[in-house]
């Protein structure tokens, strides 16, 4: 069946099975490779991407359900060469160590604070409990969310 | 790689259509809504259904609406819209209870109060918060609509009483007053499935409890009504040894099997305990309303 989806602003377009998931429809079809296909039952978090905003996992979605929506991944966050605050915040406070969690995680952040821009730390580690990081102890990237918050309010008063 | 067995997809515009596809293909086909269930036993082939209608686009079927008598729920809505109701948290604050601890935020987008209660998980806690409150759900078909309550609704493990050309479309909660309900669950980590769960609603007038609901969850091969204890604790009132007593019942009365989650009689063990605590958590609340 032919899917269209909106991926990031440009639609893109493909004659896929219907079985085809999401994760995969954007890693091959576009090549954005940066969001990360995990465990592939929906526990570890490593392919969340949005769906008109809100947070969701890519292994678990049907690429065909996706027609008519609009999906934001990993790659949409850096914007005319700059990083979002997210991505800087887990640049500074250093919110990873291998990296395969971190595009799931940089987009649950992104979803937490376009809903909640001032979290507490008991909300940052509620928002990120459907995402697994292996290396962290969780310490860092909560506050990596602290210091993303922190920065975009800072950012934003200055605009 | 996972990816399910190849299958035909239709996207459903009306209520109507997808009960017109339902009964046109027979039982290879199901409805999807979140996916979040379905998806992953169709990767493990445990589930292999032939066609998939996707009901997602049916905003008709998402709603909280508050009625005289009840509150009726939309079989759409998403665990996210469930836990964030104000209505739900004044009125039937196991909803609360249970959505904080079903999977984690992100599936809570996805996932709906009417896939939950159609997958017919004994390990998922909606079907234990919707016994206890003593819901009803809307079943309609080809022939049009008819209700059921949730005693009969399980027939056995992932069975449901819905027909193969029907949809659950409400679910549909009594409001009586002095109400008060609670969710207590057990899992190993946050966001897995329960090792036990109980959802627990008492009705309270004059210092008696008047009706009673004790539905248990992860117990059993579906979710178990625990009747001999709801028939103990009506017309009394409630106390602290009362609660024990029920909570002992639900322990004779749950049939949990032993798996990586815990021993048998480790999960009867919870199965009292976590009966006493939701009962008491759901007394407290239905004085506090009382005081009101």
């Amino acid at each position: 069946m032919e899917v269209k989806i909106t991926i990031n602003g440009q639609e893109v377009s493909r004659d896929v099975e219907p079985r085809t998931l999401l994760v995969h429809f954007i890693r091959d079809t576009p090549g954005l490779t940066g969001t990360h296909w995990g465990c592939d039952t929906s526990n570890c978090g490593a392919c969340v991407v949005l769906m008109d905003g809100k947070p969701v996992k890519s292994c678990t979605t049907l690429a065909a359900m996706c027609v008519g929506h609009e999906i934001r991944t990993v790659e949409s966050l850096e914007r005319n060469g700059q990083l979002d605050p997210v991505q800087l915040g887990f640049h500074e406070k250093h919110g990873l160590h291998c990296g395969f969690c971190t595009p799931g995680m940089l987009m649950t952040t992104r979803a937490l604070l376009d809903h909640n821009p001032n979290p507490t730390e008991q909300e940052i580690r509620t928002a990120i409990s459907g995402a697994i990081c292996r290396c962290t102890g969780y310490k860092n990237i909560v506050s990596a969310v602290r210091w993303a918050a922190e920065h975009e309010a800072a950012t934003k008063q200055e605009a | 790689m996972q990816t399910p067995a190849p299958f035909e997809y239709e996207r459903a515009t009306t209520v109507e259509g997808a009960i017109a596809t339902l009964a046109k293909i027979g039982p290879e086909a199901r409805l999807i809504a979140g996916g979040h269930s379905l998806l992953p036993m169709m990767k493990l082939r445990l589930a292999n259904p032939e066609y998939l209608i996707d009901i997602n686009d049916l905003d008709e079927l998402s709603y909280i609406d508050e009625r005289i008598t009840e509150i009726r729920i939309g079989a759409l809505t998403r665990h996210a819209e469930l836990l964030e109701s104000e209505l739900l948290a004044r009125r039937a604050p196991v909803f609360r209870d249970a959505e904080e601890v079903i999977a984690d935020p992100v599936v809570r987008n996805r996932g709906t109060i009417g896939g939950s209660l159609c997958q017919a998980d004994a390990a998922e806690d909606l079907s234990a918060v919707c016994a206890a409150l003593k819901a009803t759900v809307v079943l309609r078909g080809p022939e049009g609509e008819r209700t059921t309550g949730m005693n009969g609704f399980y027939i056995g493990p992932f069975t449901t009483a819905v027909g193969a050309d029907e949809m659950l479309t409400e679910v549909r909660i009594p409001l009586r007053s002095g109400a008060g309900s609670a969710h207590e669950k057990v899992e190993r980590r946050a966001g897995d499935f329960a090792i036990a769960a109980v959802s627990a609603a008492v009705w309270i007038e004059g210092g008696v409890i008047t009706d009673a609901g004790l539905a248990l969850g992860a117990l059993g091969p579906t979710t178990i009504i625990a009747t001999r204890a709801e028939e103990l604790l009506k017309s009394k009132p409630p106390s602290g040894e009362l609660f024990a007593q029920a909570g002992g019942i639900a322990k004779e009365d749950c049939s949990p099997v032993p798996d990586g989650r815990g021993p048998v009689d480790y999960k009867r063990h919870l199965a009292s305990v976590l009966s006493v605590r939701a009962l008491r958590r759901a007394t407290a609340r239905a004085l506090q309303h009382e005081d009101r």
